[in-house]
């Protein structure tokens, strides 16, 4: 396997333009296809919350998610010049402090801070909390805007992206099928798993890096967007993990356990502003493992579930390397078609 | 064996589905617990237009039985109408009743459960009541038709194991041909064992399992301990003394002091 090949890619979420980005600037002809007329419209992209926290995530998958999820921050870093690099804190309440032995039992790389290493992080979280785990290496970047910069960059090297079709295009090489949940009809094991989250807007508010406060029943994720157009800070509070698959609109419940929760993290989000609620699904596999499914010219990758940003650099750098040099990873790629 | 509503089992766990890191995983901790009857949540993973499909199907193909529950209820009623979802859903008669009192302590708030019991019984539902060790509220379930009780040991999900063994003991001798099984609180296999020891007909576990370092290798701990304690029952442990009891025979020992007195 050598190449330069003609590459047809389906779907243009995060896992689509990071194919086709890394395999146009390899010197492969790249066509996507898109069957929303609009980008980014029929996506999960835009719904994630973009943490990039391999780390963290350990504490409920596989160390393979960590393994990869390493080397997807640092592909991050090197394509994309607005990604925050600031680690990433896990706090817990006081009586649920043993939630916290608990995710540094199941983690590995954190460091526990004591109240003044906390406060010169985050000292807006001083006095509430005392301790917390510290990930440094952890990243997190703002969905929307680096959505766009992949398509632009895409464009830029040399790509086709098409909007509003499905068909690929005759005479390609490779097809690599990147339609997430759209791919049901052809895996059937793929599931759906929603994610509710609640994007607010403060300018009295200033965290730095994205934080998980833990919580037996209403965990919350607080990713810090950047500033909007008026100067205050967005945030995003999510993200439930539900088994079921339809977007739809959030429900009253998930928006009361969310902004609950934001408000134990720092009762200064009772002053902030609701931009948005919403709902996105995730695509699944039964293991909630990554895969990249090989069938002759045919490639599917999928089931990057809460993972998308995380893994779409990596999983991209994987399928340029099978393609090139037929290296496989042992527990991505599965060839059989059957086991799918 | 375990005879709930008709129905003969001869795994005596039962098995939560919540909280795995992944549906393979739940898959591969219920084998490995042998549980014959698995739970499932219907409040979220929302039975309205089947939209948890995906999930329902990897359930199913589970082939254990299905007790839907009605986890996060805080009334009679919203808890009757989960039951009538869940009996839509999953073609089951069973439910799990909760009704929740408070959201800090889970703990059921027995008006509630006694009210939507006997409804639930009236309209042909076979309930397995989770409520708390008081044995008035039981008497008051078991009047309402529940043929299965299933007390707490502690607060759902806290892992404490037997808060009042007593009032379980109490409620064991009140109910001696009732099953009753003990659902919620546990987080180490011995607390399983003790419940079992006691005569208890089964254990109800879901955090225990779901939230260990490794679920799988939990599960198959649970199945043994659960196992080991029935066996226990079943064979009559002995009563406990102060004094130590030579195991093997004193004869040829021409004296010995009865009374530790000279």
């Amino acid at each position: 396997m050598t190449g330069p090949y003609k590459i047809a890619i389906r779907g243009a979420g995060v896992t689509g333009l990071w194919q086709a980005l890394t395999l146009a600037r390899r010197g492969h002809s790249i066509i996507v296809v898109e069957q929303s007329t609009e980008p980014f419209t029929d996506a999960c992209s835009p719904w994630a919350g973009a943490m990039l926290a391999p780390r963290c995530e350990e504490e409920s998958a596989e160390p393979v998610i960590r393994e990869l999820g390493m080397r997807g921050i640092q592909l991050w870093q090197a394509a994309y010049p607005d990604l925050t690099s600031a680690g990433s804190l896990v706090v817990a309440p006081a009586r649920d402090r043993t939630l916290l032995d608990r995710f540094e039992r199941m983690t590995e790389g954190g460091s526990r801070l004591d109240a003044t290493q906390l406060e010169e992080l985050e000292p807006d979280l001083i006095p509430r909390f005392d301790t917390a785990l510290f990930y440094a290496d952890e990243a997190h970047l703002n969905p929307e805007a680096a959505l766009h910069f992949l398509l632009n960059e895409v464009r830029n090297a040399g790509a086709v992206v098409q909007f509003g079709t499905g068909e690929t295009p005759d005479g390609a090489d490779f097809i690599v099928d990147c339609r997430g949940l759209g791919a049901q009809d052809m895996l059937p094991t793929l599931r759906g798993v929603r994610g509710e989250r609640i994007v607010v807007r403060s300018p009295d508010i200033a965290f730095e890096r994205s934080i998980r406060l833990l919580h037996p029943r209403f965990p919350l994720y607080l990713v810090p967007w950047g500033e909007d157009e008026t100067g205050a800070n967005r945030f995003m509070l999510g993200a439930t993990s539900i088994e079921r698959e339809d977007g739809g609109p959030v429900t009253l419940r998930s928006t009361l356990e969310l902004l609950s929760a934001a408000y134990v993290l720092d009762p200064a989000f009772g002053e902030a502003e609701i931009l948005s609620l919403g709902a996105g699904v995730r695509p699944a596999f039964p293991d909630n493992r990554p895969r990249i499914i090989t069938s002759s010219g045919y490639i599917f990758v999928n089931g990057l579930y809460r993972h998308g940003f995380l893994l779409a650099p990596v999983m991209a750098e994987m399928v340029a390397h099978y393609l090139e040099t037929g290296v496989t990873h042992p527990e991505v790629f599965i060839a059989d078609f059957g086991q799918r | 064996m375990l005879e709930l509503y008709g129905t003969k089992f001869s795994s005596r766990m039962l098995l939560g589905t919540a909280g795995y890191a992944s549906p393979d995983l739940l898959r591969q901790a219920v084998e490995a617990s042998g549980a014959e009857i698995v739970t499932v949540s219907l409040r979220r993973e929302s039975a309205r237009a089947k939209t948890g499909q995906g999930f329902w199907g990897l359930i199913e193909e589970l082939g254990r039985r299905v007790l839907p529950n009605t986890a996060g209820c805080h009334t009679a009623k919203e808890a009757i109408t989960t039951a009538q979802m869940a009996r839509e859903l999953f073609g089951t008669n069973w439910i799990k009743l909760e009704v929740i009192a408070n959201d800090d302590t889970l703990q059921p708030e027995v008006f509630g459960l006694v009210e939507a019991a006997a409804e639930l019984n009236a309209d042909g539902f076979d309930v397995l009541p989770y409520t708390t060790e008081d044995l008035s509220v039981a008497e008051r379930l078991a009047a309402a038709g529940c043929e299965v009780l299933m007390p707490w040991g502690s607060p759902i999900g806290s892992a404490r194991g037997l808060a009042n063994k007593t009032a379980l003991k109490t409620l064991r001798a009140y109910f001696p041909d009732t099953p009753l099984i003990v659902d919620a609180g546990l987080g180490a296999p011995s607390h399983a064992a003790e419940v079992m020891e006691m005569g208890y007909d089964g254990v109800l576990l879901n955090t225990a399992v779901a939230k260990a370092g490794n679920p799988v290798t939990m599960a198959r701990g649970f199945a043994r301990a659960i196992e080991g304690g029935r066996l226990a029952y079943e064979a009559g442990i002995v009563e406990p003394r102060d004094m130590a009891t030579p195991s093997t025979p004193i004869a040829g020992t021409p004296f010995f002091k009865i009374d530790n007195a000279s």
